[in-house]
């Protein structure tokens, strides 16, 4: 399926990537591409297949909600690219 | 001593015949002579090694045998290490310093390995030739005008020309396997839950396992042994009872039933591989197996469904680098969407973005019965196709990749690169267990041999490797390129 610029843009916010003007066109020709392999898979019924999420039918374990971590604010936020009063800062949200 | 198996090193640090400082030092002083020209390590922990290594042989002196202890080995920097530099191989992680360990890492701590450091790898896992990497390509130990394979092309290359005794690599679509086959190693990529994940950047999770990259099929027993087991922090860990993994390294292969699928033999796949696999199976029929040509009918479609049960996981997965808790953040965002979008376009590579558009695509609204639970249907069929295939058989033998390494800078297209995968990754969508082995040489690039196994039998293609290893010596032959470079005879 070949997709166009508006889509590709679309699809671009969605995923919250920026893409240039420049490189718009060959995004657009990679994307289509990939998407004409990923077509391969439509040519076989599948109709009665199961979906298959977990190679063993496995389901996730479950735990008690229970605290098992310590409190790491202080050491964790000296990760963060900018923080203050154990809160993360990010531009201006609401006026 | 440096181009010794695991086994081999364990024996020599058993024997007191070399201290574990030794050793750590002979790895360090050659990845200083060779790290340069083969861009294998992002990281190299000198200073942390040596007191390790110390701390080993101190334990040594005190009773303590486990069979890794002082064994240096390398982290695939996928691994989160404490208070080291973690990168996955990106931009966006240049600067993150992991505040905890991975289980995996955590267990060869616990066994006392020593870590020299950290390898480089495509851009979060993503690519078959570490040309993708932000910090630059590696080069493949064989001929450095060659790519070493990838995603896990740091470890592959590292383990090669004898930069560790041993590393740590993950496998997605055959990211184990086939830098292994590239760079003439042995990789294991484990069932999938065999290994925990935590702390392991995630890819693809429905579909990503660690695994080990060694010089021999006994060095991954050792590895596997120390890696392997439930782990409750990741709820994919598979609850299984231990297993010594090199218990049944040494059973006689008489009676082994070997499947050899017709599609991994058809077109694409150069002369010279086919030939080498060709005189393996040979070798086999010696050790009294029997081979039974067999179908993956399926196996057509492995390609196609990856590329949108991986990009879709993908692009769930990295949702979480958005500039606001750790890692890159661009400069001066006017507002928060301007800083998402400018963080992740800045943060992350050209393939790491074209996949994360196909996954967001793919999981888009309207399309997800067309995409994502097509492709899940897809992986029933292959996985029937394995199952069908292992009543009859106990292992299944192909090439691991349809060549030998290929030229730096030769795949600009991304599908061709997708298609390099073609053997292996039917395995992670079914999330069946496989190793690569070298089995020849062509043109001076080694030749991988891929053996599939069961669910959960590791044990028997360690088996059928070992074996293998004991009667042929493909697995000991080494680059002469990188011998010369180092000034050794």
């Amino acid at each position: 399926m070949a997709l166009d610029k508006t889509e590709i843009e679309k699809i671009a916010h969605l995923a919250r990537l920026h893409i240039g003007e420049s490189e718009t066109e060959e995004v657009t020709t990679r994307i289509t591409d990939i998407l004409a392999l990923i077509d391969q898979m439509q040519s076989v019924d599948t109709e009665v297949v199961e979906p298959l999420a977990h190679p063993l039918d496995l389901v996730q374990r479950l735990r008690a909600d229970a605290i098992t971590e310590g409190n790491q604010r202080d050491k964790l936020q000296k990760l963060a690219p900018a923080s203050e009063d154990g809160l993360y800062l990010v531009p201006k949200v609401l006026e | 001593m440096i181009n010794c198996t695991v086994a081999e090193t364990s024996a020599a640090l058993a024997a007191g015949d070399i201290s574990s400082v030794e050793i750590t030092q002979a790895y360090l002083d050659r990845i200083a002579t060779l790290n340069g020209e083969l861009n294998a390590f992002i990281t190299v922990c000198e200073n942390s090694a040596l007191l390790q290594a110390k701390a080993a042989d101190d334990a040594r002196a005190n009773g303590n045998d486990r069979p890794l202890l002082g064994i240096p080995l390398a982290h695939k920097d996928i691994f989160c290490t404490k208070d080291i530099l973690t990168t996955c191989g990106s931009r966006m992680l240049h600067n993150f310093v992991s505040p905890y360990n991975a289980t995996v890492v955590e267990r060869f701590i616990d066994a006392g390995t020593v870590l020299l450091g950290k390898t480089n790898m495509d851009e979060f896992a993503m690519g078959s030739s570490n040309e993708t990497s932000f910090f630059g390509d590696v080069k493949n130990p064989w001929n450095t005008e060659c790519v070493p394979g990838g995603s896990s092309g740091g470890s592959a290359a590292a383990v090669a020309a004898d930069l560790c005794a041993m590393a740590t690599g993950t496998d997605t679509g055959g990211s184990i396997r086939q830098p292994a086959a590239f760079c003439g190693v042995t990789g294991l990529k484990p069932s999938y839950g065999r290994v925990s994940r935590w702390g392991m950047i995630a890819f693809a999770s429905s579909l990503d396992q660690a695994g080990p990259i060694t010089k021999s099929a006994e060095d991954a027993a050792l590895m596997l042994n120390v890696m392997s087991g439930l782990d409750k922090k990741d709820s994919t860990s598979i609850d299984r009872p231990i297993e010594d993994f090199t218990a049944t390294l040494n059973q006689p292969l008489k009676g082994l039933r070997i499947g050899v699928p017709k599609q991994h033999f058809a077109d694409g796949l150069s002369m010279e591989v086919e030939q080498a696999i060709r005189n393996a199976l040979a070798e086999y029929e010696k050790l009294g197996a029997t081979i039974k040509e067999m179908d993956l009918t399926n196996s057509h479609l492995s390609v196609s469904a990856y590329y949108v049960v991986a990009p879709a996981e993908a692009s769930a997965n990295l949702s979480r680098f958005d500039g606001v808790r750790y890692g890159h953040r661009c400069e001066d965002p006017t507002d928060l969407e301007d800083m998402y979008k400018r963080t992740r376009s800045e943060g992350f590579g050209e393939e790491v973005k074209r996949r994360i558009m196909i996954g967001t695509y793919a999981l888009s609204a309207g399309y997800y019965d067309a995409y994502y639970r097509k492709a899940q249907k897809i992986r029933r069929l292959i996985k029937d196709d394995f199952d069908r295939a292992f009543e009859e058989v106990d292992v299944i033998i192909g090439p691991t990749s349809p060549h030998t390494a290929f030229k730096l800078g030769s795949k600009a297209d991304p599908v061709s690169m997708y298609l390099e995968d073609i053997y292996t990754i039917a395995v992670n969508l079914a999330g069946l267990p496989a190793a690569s082995i070298p089995a020849g040489i062509a043109n001076g690039l080694p030749i991988g041999m891929q053996i599939i196994g069961k669910y959960f039998d590791e044990a028997k293609i360690l088996n059928v490797a070992h074996q293998f290893q004991q009667h042929t010596d493909w697995h000991k032959q080494k680059s002469t390129a990188i011998t010369a470079a180092s000034g050794e005879s």
